[in-house]
């Protein structure tokens, strides 16, 4: 392997490990500030044990979605300087905002929720939970405005040898860059619920605290209902924006290889790229893709034979990420009607089978989140910025093959050594349950009073 | 004033407030295995800065962010070049940060102690990676028109050690005055002795540094053209000597202080001696980065000066804020009986 793929592999790598922590982070703070503000509202002490409960495994969650964030960030510098140099101007102003706007924000924050508990009035330590959650979002807002410039460059000439910004506002405004945002966002949402709904049934498959447990189960289906129809939403419009920016990655996601008006989508398919067509191609359901492309039924859809052939992105791992990710969609739609249906007859616990489903859930979103990105960004290849500037031309020059490599055997061993930790310790306090029995539910609630 | 020269002062802002922020923080985790006698002092220790380290690390994150967005191309070579320490330096701060929240999580003596030399590891190896790392920009790195002429060894030469030493130095310096106003009793006086243990090695070492500035670097010549400069290091000397003397009056919190104002004004020294450049070629003076051959477009400075003056008060702001509600001294029985800490 060269530099340029060494690069690719450790830049996956290490932002998708990034990305095991950073869905539940953007999920999880928001349900416990839900918990903790029914608690300030309320004062039942129910709700202040869950938001402790919840809040230690966010934390444990965020410890390494936090310190693996800054590789990313390095890295641009790092691996891929050509790249820096070239759009700096206008892609590096986002992620400096983001560190400034959001990140500050977060990171301080977290703090004072976690040391503030015995410090700070019951308000304004709900407070302080609600502004990592909104910084936690505001955060994936910058990075996928960024994010969104490399799908879909907008804002910028090509004038002295880079991109340079001259249109900030379009930058804000990109609706690749917005889709994209509200996409992955709520995709992270329905990861904590799932979390959430996943935990809550194995404890209460067990029968251990079901009122604690079927109250967290109940907040989570229906934040997970919620979140994931704004998933399909979503979803349903990015595949617009995609088709209209990024045509060939479209094609790539269906495995189209013809152009054709009024296209109809094959549920059963399977791409044959070398011969440029696809093995088998059945079920099909007339009209489809035309209308999820442009919303018409009888749209012209263009397909991967009108690119160059240097031109079209991997079409096997697109199309079979895309294809897992939309089949997880639906398959989680499913469960979350069911388990907030099972909720509001209130017999959760009678539904042993549904529980067992949720348990062995949990890992779901997560990947079909991952799925995602990798549709995102394989399917954008093989442009690191879409039509302005090729991967192969954004390496550094001056790294070397041994070097590269052995960065990534590093990233590789120690993120592999500390996700064990960390799934670990989250498995263990997951399972250990909610410590705090009432009367020392009640002390705690004295200590801050 | 032009827009470069007031990105290239943020610059230097942002780079001196995150070692004076994040230095405390480094020297205490240095420190903590030494300075806490059994498993509850060293939970003191970590549960000092517990509440802000995070905070404080953000500095460092918005330092690269504003060298990207001001300075793309120094971004882009600076971190490029300096690959494999960049690669140390992040891989200690990822081990730090985990070791703060892993430590605590299993009643065991033996996790805990790998995760207590974890953080010491951590602590020391980015402030010695900093300290190479600046001594080399203020002599400039092997670089021309061909591209880096250097390799992580060649960093490690005498002048960018002498520049680890100072840094680490200042940080344990810095640290342990931190946790002597933090904590209390015995562990505060143990801070205090080791505060002043190391003193007379950073007075020593900081001499050394802008002796042997004088031939490694080119910092003087801003200085030996516009003298008022001068004022700068003449302070930062000024405030080193006020450490001492404030220790050895008894006042504590003015000597902390005075180690604040000592990192940002040595910070400070080294920033100025390099105006224009931000990284000054060793090899051919034409292939330096300056503000002005590796800065944004116009209209780019523009809005990164707008949102820094919007947001950067805001954030200085609820920091001071947080720093108020989080000014007690930590203790004993605060660790003992919060549950939420470290």
């Amino acid at each position: 392997m060269d530099v340029v793929e060494l690069s690719r592999l450790q830049f996956a790598v290490t932002s998708m490990f990034h990305f095991i922590f950073v869905p539940l982070t953007l999920g999880l703070s928001i349900l416990v500030a839900i918990m903790e503000t029914r608690y300030v509202r309320t004062g039942n002490e129910l709700y202040l044990g869950m938001a402790k409960f919840w809040g230690k495994l966010f934390l444990i969650n965020f410890a390494l979605g936090v310190v693996t964030g800054i590789t990313l960030e390095f890295q641009f510098g790092m691996n891929w300087a050509e790249y820096s140099r070239y759009v700096g101007d206008i892609f590096g102003a986002p992620l400096a905002i983001e560190a400034t706007l959001a990140f500050f924000l977060e990171s301080v924050f977290i703090g004072v929720w976690v040391f503030g508990w015995n410090k700070l009035s019951k308000r304004m330590h709900v407070i302080s939970i609600w502004l990592v959650a909104f910084a936690s979002t505001l955060s994936a807002l910058w990075i996928l405005l960024a994010n969104g410039w490399m799908q879909h460059p907008v804002g910028f000439v090509l004038r002295n040898g880079r991109a340079e910004m001259v249109d900030f506002l379009a930058l804000l405004t990109n609706p690749y860059g917005l889709l994209k945002f509200a996409h992955t966002v709520v995709s992270g949402y329905v990861v904590a619920a799932f979390f959430v709904m996943g935990i809550s049934a194995w404890h209460l498959l067990r029968n251990s605290k079901p009122e604690f447990f079927k109250s967290s189960f109940r907040m989570g289906a229906v934040f997970g209902l919620i979140s994931i129809f704004l998933v399909l939403l979503s979803g349903d419009y990015t595949a617009v924006v995609v088709a209209d920016a990024q045509p060939v990655k479209f094609a790539a996601m269906e495995s189209m290889w013809e152009t054709k008006a009024g296209a109809g989508m094959n549920l059963v398919t399977w791409p044959d790229s070398e011969n440029e067509r696809n093995h088998v191609e059945s079920l099909t359901i007339p009209k489809l893709l035309s209308y999820l492309a442009y919303h018409r039924t009888d749209a012209v859809v263009k397909g991967i034979k009108e690119f160059p052939k240097e031109d079209r992105p991997p079409v096997l791992p697109v199309f079979l990420s895309f294809r897992a990710m939309v089949g997880m969609g639906f398959f989680l739609t499913f469960l979350a009607i069911m388990a907030v249906f099972v909720s509001w007859r209130g017999t959760i616990e009678k539904h042993t089978l549904l529980l067992r489903i949720m348990v062995y859930s949990l890992p779901i979103p997560y990947l079909a989140n991952q799925l995602g990105w990798i549709v995102a960004e394989v399917g954008r290849q093989p442009w690191i910025v879409y039509n302005v500037l090729r991967t192969s031309d954004a390496v550094s020059t001056s790294i070397s093959v041994a070097q590269v490599t052995g960065s990534l055997v590093g990233f590789t061993l120690l993120y592999g050594f500390l996700g064990c930790i960390d799934i670990f310790l989250l498995a263990k306090y997951a399972r250990k349950g909610p410590d705090a029995d009432a009367s020392s539910l009640i002390q705690s609630a004295r200590k801050e009073a | 004033m032009e827009f470069q020269i007031i990105w290239f002062v943020l610059w230097g802002v942002l780079w001196s407030v995150y070692f004076m922020l994040d230095g405390f923080v480094l020297g205490a985790g240095m420190l903590h295995r030494f300075l806490g006698r059994n498993d509850t002092e060293r939970r003191v220790v970590i549960n000092t800065f517990g509440p802000v380290w995070d905070g404080n690390e953000v500095w460092l994150v918005t330092a690269g962010g504003a060298t990207f967005a001001a300075f793309p191309t120094t971004y882009a070579l600076m971190f490029s070049y300096l690959y494999t320490a960049l690669l140390l330096l992040l891989f200690s701060l990822i081990v730090r940060g985990v070791s703060f929240e892993f430590r605590g999580k299993l009643e065991s003596d033996k996790w805990k102690g790998v995760w207590d030399w974890a953080i010491v590891i951590a602590s020391f190896l980015p402030a010695l990676l900093f300290g190479v790392a600046f001594g080399n920009i203020f002599q400039g790195l092997p670089m021309d028109a061909a591209g880096y002429h250097g390799s992580f060894l060649s960093l490690l030469n005498p002048f960018g050690l002498l520049t680890g030493a100072l840094f680490i130095l200042l940080f344990l310096v810095h640290g342990a005055l931190f946790l002597t106003v933090k904590t209390e009793g015995e562990l505060s006086a143990r801070a205090l002795a080791t505060a002043n243990r190391f003193w007379p090695a950073l007075l020593i070492v900081a001499a050394l540094f802008l002796a042997a500035a004088y031939p490694a670097t080119k910092l003087y010549d801003n200085y030996l053209s516009v003298p008022l400069l001068l004022a700068v290091p003449l302070l930062a000397v000024t405030t080193l000597l006020m450490i001492r003397i404030s220790t050895a009056k008894g006042k504590l919190l003015t000597a902390f202080a005075a180690s604040c104002l000592t990192i940002l004004l040595v910070v400070a020294t080294g920033i100025i001696g390099l105006f224009p450049n931000l990284i000054p070629s060793s090899i051919d003076p034409v292939s330096s980065l300056t503000i002005y051959n590796s800065s944004s477009s116009l209209y780019t400075l523009k809005i990164m000066t707008a949102v820094a003056l919007i947001f950067v008060p805001i954030v200085i702001a609820y920091k001071i804020w947080v720093y108020r509600v989080f000014r007690a001294k930590v203790g004993v029985q605060d660790v003992l009986e919060d549950e939420h800490s470290y």
